[in-house]
């Protein structure tokens, strides 16, 4: 026997897998910025000559890098109210769930890209008697960012992938739509296929805007 | 014309621009420069040469703090470098502000050449000049211009060294030092890693600066180009001046054993 694909109720319920697609969005792009930010801090402190502003920072990276996201999402939602009476918004739980997690990652990303410029960039820099601020502004940075780039995507990717477990908060993104329209339709399988395909959509184009940035960043080479 | 010459008053010995004291570098055990007296006045030119792991580059990055002295001062101009806390005189720390203003008065051209791959040949050389002096972006162009000129490479301008060849980006390198106007430039091995047929080029340039007056010292290994270049040869082995003295005493009359079995090495295969 085949399988009779319909479609149609799904696409009757287009505007509310729209909202989630929007929301899946938002939160995304919340949670790399807020990320860049988190990784960036721990990536300067990772670096430090300095023993103890080291060691919190790589505590901290390895712990996010050897949890299970789920379990981060849990904690702050479930887990605040009951060991510190904080009551989330489930936007707001996922949103710090995803942020510190992806600054994590981020943070191994910066360090790496910044370790891997050669010596000599650094000491040509400095035999010209730039500061430490300087060279990192003007040589070191400029350099690494361009190395940084390819993880960086494939980490950002990887985050709007994992904002679907904010389905589990109940937050109304992309998946937990999808399962708001399939306890009305049941048809799964074409709302799983299209929520895939919508995520396929969005990822690809994102990835071909991230193919320009990075040709025009590399243009020296 | 010979009495009238002595008859002139007795110049006045000029005060060292550059002046090292007791100088040491460890590398973790490894005891690599073992106590250095030197001093460089205006105009002369040093070269400094030595075997593989005798402590002649090391050297060299010291005096431009590439690498942080162990033990013994470097002064400038007759200032001593760093700080000492009272009662600790061996324990000297270098503020980062003091030794940029040090680097931005001697300059250094390095083995690798170093040159930043993002920026363009001009860029490269206005850089510097840019970021550390604060020069208008006009008149920084104008100076690196200059210079680039002066290597001759006024044409590379809009190049990105990455297309030149290491002859090219060794000489776009000596005019990125060059647009600092550095009071002492410093080479580490500038054509060890070009090919042979592209050394001359940048000896020429190098030779160029000597004939300007410029006080230089140079660790190579073209001992030819040592005893034309120099004012004073240095020979460096096991971290300490063996010996010291024009070209012609330290390369055509060296006293020292140890200096004869170094330069019987290089004139091995010649012929």
């Amino acid at each position: 026997m085949t399988y009779q694909w319909d479609f149609s109720p799904i696409l009757a319920r287009w505007p509310m897998l729209l909202d989630g697609l929007f929301n899946t969005v938002k939160i995304a792009v919340i949670a790399i910025i807020l990320g860049v930010m988190v990784g960036l801090v721990l990536a300067l402190l990772r670096l430090s000559p300095r023993r103890y502003l080291r060691l919190p920072s790589s505590v901290f990276v390895e712990f996010y890098r050897n949890t299970p996201p789920i379990v981060h999402f849990f904690w702050f939602f479930y887990a605040l109210p009951v060991v510190l009476n904080i009551s989330l918004d489930p936007l707001i739980a996922a949103v710090l769930a995803l942020s510190t997690q992806s600054g994590a990652f981020y943070a191994e990303v910066f360090r790496g890209g910044i370790q891997s410029i050669e010596r000599g960039q650094w000491e040509g820099a400095k035999a010209l008697g730039m500061s430490h601020a300087q060279l990192m502004r003007r040589i070191i940075l400029p350099q690494a960012a361009t190395r940084m780039f390819a993880p960086f995507v494939e980490r950002s990717f990887e985050l709007v992938k994992t904002t679907a477990l904010a389905s589990t908060l109940a937050y109304g993104e992309l998946l937990y739509r999808a399962m708001m329209v399939n306890s009305e339709t049941f048809r799964p399988l074409e709302v799983y296929t299209t929520v895939a395909l919508l995520y396929l959509v969005l990822l690809v184009s994102c990835s071909g805007l991230a193919r320009l940035a990075e040709a025009r960043l590399t243009a020296y080479r | 014309m010979q009495a009238e010459t002595l008859s002139m008053p007795e110049p006045t010995r000029p005060a060292p621009i550059l002046q090292v004291s007791g100088l040491h570098k460890w590398f973790g055990a490894l005891h690599v420069l073992r106590g250095i007296d030197f001093s460089v006045e205006a105009g002369e030119r040093i070269a400094i040469i030595g075997g593989s792991g005798s402590g002649k580059s090391t050297f060299l990055r010291c005096l431009n703090f590439m690498e942080t002295p162990s033990s013994g001062r470097i002064a400038l101009d007759g200032t001593p470098l760093g700080r000492t806390t009272a009662g600790k005189p061996d324990e000297v720390r270098y503020p980062e502000s003091e030794l940029c203003r040090v680097r931005e008065r001697v300059g250094m051209v390095f083995q690798q050449f170093n040159l930043f791959p993002h920026m363009t040949v001009l860029e490269n050389a206005m850089e510097g000049l840019v970021t550390v002096k604060r020069m208008k972006k006009g008149q920084a162009r104008e100076r690196a211009l200059r210079e680039l000129h002066k290597v001759g490479l006024g044409e590379k301008t809009d190049v990105y060294p990455g297309r030149l060849s290491g002859g090219q980006q060794q000489r776009v390198a000596i005019a990125r030092a060059l647009a600092m106007e550095p009071e002492i430039l410093l080479f580490d091995e500038p054509t060890s890693s070009l090919d042979p047929e592209l050394v001359g080029e940048v000896l020429r340039v190098i030779r160029q600066l000597a004939e300007e007056g410029r006080t230089m010292l140079l660790v190579t290994h073209e001992l030819g180009f040592a005893y034309h270049f120099a004012t004073k040869v240095i020979f460096l082995a096991d971290g300490v001046f063996h010996e010291v003295g024009t070209p012609d005493e330290v390369l055509k009359h060296p006293g020292q054993e140890r200096t004869r079995a170094f330069l019987d090495r290089f004139t091995e295969f010649s012929f």
